[in-house]
């Protein structure tokens, strides 16, 4: 069993969307424990709820359209979605610190690289400009920017995609946060620079003994990077496991084609997630019965009336589904 | 970015020139000098002979323009208007600095310009304060609360303004503040001049003086561009920057106006710096409304009578302010967005 403190407990979180279309069901009741110094991955294809759900309890949902409808997020024992606008403050960047998807976009281009890293370190640590100035120097180094001290100058266009990358990190590694949530910080790069920037996650996560939620499509990554492994679908966790039992021994017939998608090592050239036959999920209607059932090959009558219970199957190792893949037959 | 600023001065040389001869040129057409000279007596036929020739208007247009451009102290001048050049010219040209004399009054046109000119820019400058103060408040305020009451209720005003003509909202705003105001027993503002005479030109008397112009000249840019600044907030807090510095930490303000507010601002100081000409063009219908003595209606006055001299020293001012006010916008914009550089 896991000893360590827990630091991150999400609880049945809903997140809706209010479009003109109608309601995007984005999260619906996810549930996961991150504790300290512990790496855990999320995994699912595209638009199945991994960025709003965490997007949720950094509190950077934009409302309206979204919601929250529910759920509570207790950070070392404060519930996160019941904290005030003025409060989460203190917590984003200090305590919890995010690095988006795409570095272009993430970075303010009309300021300097150095000017983006500081802030955290002047709102949050209160530092004056010569020591922030100094600590943006060593944290540039220590993400591996050479010649920092002139580099910090920079704009962002004037940096690569993977050094842009390295700045976000810089820059949400500041003031040494307890818990970093990456939103695919890999996938906007090409496949050397995304190793480079594992290996230095890994690295300063070792060192600075950070909880790390690694939001990826690339369940190749995922082996050398995290302890567990939550599986998500249509804004559900429906399979949550050690990295390992996963691999070898996956419980939920998602998590099944997922690996079956997968390239065979000997080619892997492109290690993201193959996409699966059937269509994805429509978020617009209320979750009812299985999610996947409409694409899945062992679904039978009870997975389109009733949503299957997220339930332990092995040791530490739960899924949400009615069918024992292990015995080939429903469950009781 | 020196060189940048030199090079397009020097092109913009040729386009002043070819502007000069083209507005020289139509001109001639805007009536004729002579004709009001004489107040209301009929200029006699041999008289107007002989003030053409005294004044050069007997000769060619081009050499006219010649003169303009480059002087005429080469060169004789009919100055007795006997249809002899025995006099030598004195006019010095353009391009050395003189602009020649009004032929209404004989004074040198950059005196006349000179007394008007401080009047045009007090306005212009007071009501491009205006401007933008109230054109960022109304467009950020809106932008942060978008589909609000209030939101909803400045979209409708701004809408009303901007389609409002200049006179239009003129001619309310006198009948409210100044006629109806009057009629009410309330202080109301005056419609005509820069100060009572009475009370003489106290700075209080000329802001007193200034209140209706200044919202005349305003309220169509303040509407146009607090549309445009909400518009452009609205995008750049969309954008995945501002998550990132909300996702730092950072309090409301610094977010709103220094990551937002800084990219806005790309696109909105160009509009602005662009949109300068139109300004001084609003100028002169506003002043012609309130009588401001300012140099919109110095044009107004001089083009009726055909006075070239001071005309085309007021449309030159103008077309060199205009090629400055386009270079601001670049400077300003290179300043503002790192990404540009100019060589
Ligand atoms: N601002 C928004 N307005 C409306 N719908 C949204 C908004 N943000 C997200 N959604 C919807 O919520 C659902 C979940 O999106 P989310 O971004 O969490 O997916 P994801 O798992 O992170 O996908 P990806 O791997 O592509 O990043 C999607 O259907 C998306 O369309
Ligand atoms: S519950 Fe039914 S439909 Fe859903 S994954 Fe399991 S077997 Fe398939
Ligand atoms: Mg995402």
């Amino acid at each position: 069993m896991n000893r360590r403190q827990v630091i991150l407990d999400l609880k049945d979180l809903r997140t809706r969307f209010h479009i003109a279309e109608g309601t995007v069901y984005a999260v619906n009741g996810v549930s996961l424990t991150l504790h300290e110094c512990e790496t855990i991955a999320i995994v699912g294809e595209s638009g199945c709820g991994k960025s709003v759900t965490m997007l949720s309890v950094m509190g950077l949902i934009p409302v309206p359209p979204g919601e929250i409808v529910s759920g509570q997020a207790f950070y070392r024992n404060r519930d996160l979605l019941a904290l005030s606008e003025a409060e989460m403050e203190h917590i984003r960047g200090k305590e919890i610190a995010m690095v988006f998807q795409d570095p272009m976009t993430a970075l303010n281009p009309v300021l300097t690289i150095g000017r983006q890293i500081s802030e955290p370190l002047r709102v949050h640590l209160n530092m004056d400009r010569a020591a922030a100035q100094q600590r943006v120097i060593e944290l540039l180094e220590q993400v591996g920017i050479p010649d920092p001290k002139n580099r910090m100058n920079d704009y962002p266009h004037q940096f690569s995609g993977g050094m842009r990358q390295r700045a976000m990190l810089a820059m949400a590694l500041a003031c040494a946060p307890s818990v970093l949530i990456a939103d695919e910080p890999t996938t906007a790069l090409d496949v050397t620079i995304q190793a480079q920037i594992v290996e230095l996650v890994t690295r300063l996560r070792d060192a600075l003994c950070m909880a790390v939620i690694w939001i990826t499509h690339d369940l190749g990554v995922v082996a050398g990077l995290a302890e567990r492994v939550i599986v998500m679908y249509a804004g559900m966790v429906v399979e949550e496991a050690n990295v390992d039992d996963l691999y070898d021994d996956p419980r939920h017939p998602y998590t099944l084609s997922l690996l079956a998608a997968l390239p065979r090592i000997d080619r892997r050239r492109d290690r993201r997630l193959k996409s699966i036959p059937g269509a994805p999920p429509n978020l617009l209607v209320a979750p009812h019965g299985c999610p996947f059932a409409p694409r899945c090959e062992f679904a039978f009558d009870r997975c389109r009336i009733e949503t299957p219970p997220l339930l332990p199957v092995a040791i530490e190792h739960r899924a949400r589904c009615w069918y024992d893949v292990v015995n080939g037959r429903p469950f009781e | 970015m020196t060189r940048y600023i030199f090079r397009r001065l020097l092109q913009a040389i040729p386009l002043l020139f070819v502007i000069s001869l083209v507005l020289f040129v139509l001109m001639q057409n805007m009536g004729d000098p002579i004709a009001t000279m004489g107040g209301r007596n009929v200029t006699r036929s041999a008289d107007r002979e002989r003030l053409k020739r005294q004044l050069g208007l007997d000769k060619p247009i081009i050499v006219q323009y010649l003169y303009w451009l480059v002087g005429n102290d080469w060169t004789k001048t009919d100055l007795d208007g006997d249809g002899v050049a025995e006099t030598p010219g004195v006019r010095r040209g353009v391009l050395r600095g003189d602009f020649g004399l009004s032929l209404v009054n004989k004074k040198p046109v950059t005196q006349v310009i000179g007394e008007r000119l401080p009047n045009t820019l007090l306005l212009m400058l007071t009501a491009e304060a205006f401007i933008l103060i109230f054109a960022l408040l109304i467009g950020i305020y809106s932008a942060l609360r978008q589909y609000s009451t209030f939101d909803n209720i400045i979209t409708t005003v701004t809408f009303l303004f901007y389609s409002m003509p200049v006179f239009f909202f003129a001619l309310v705003a006198m009948y409210i503040f100044a006629v109806n105001f009057k009629k009410w027993g309330l202080p109301y503002l005056p419609t005509v001049g820069m100060f009572e005479p009475t009370a003489g030109k106290t700075p209080l008397q000329v802001a007193w003086h200034m209140v209706l112009p200044t919202a005349t000249l305003s309220f169509g840019f303040i509407a146009g561009y607090s549309r445009y600044i909400r518009s452009a907030m609205l995008e750049a807090l969309g954008q995945d920057y501002v998550r990132t510095a909300k996702a730092k930490g950072l309090p409301r303000p610094e977010i709103v106006y220094i990551h937002a507010l800084k990219n806005a601002a790309l696109p909105i100081v160009t509009i602005i710096a662009l949109d300068l000409p139109f300004l001084l063009g609003g100028a002169i219908v506003t002043e012609r409304i309130f009588g401001w003595p300012g140099m919109g209606r110095l044009f107004l006055d001089h083009v009726s009578r055909g006075d070239t001299p001071v005309v085309m020293g007021i449309l030159m001012m103008i077309a060199v302010a205009a090629v400055i006010f386009q270079l601001i916008a670049d400077i300003l914009y290179a300043w503002l967005d790192p990404r540009i550089r100019y060589t």
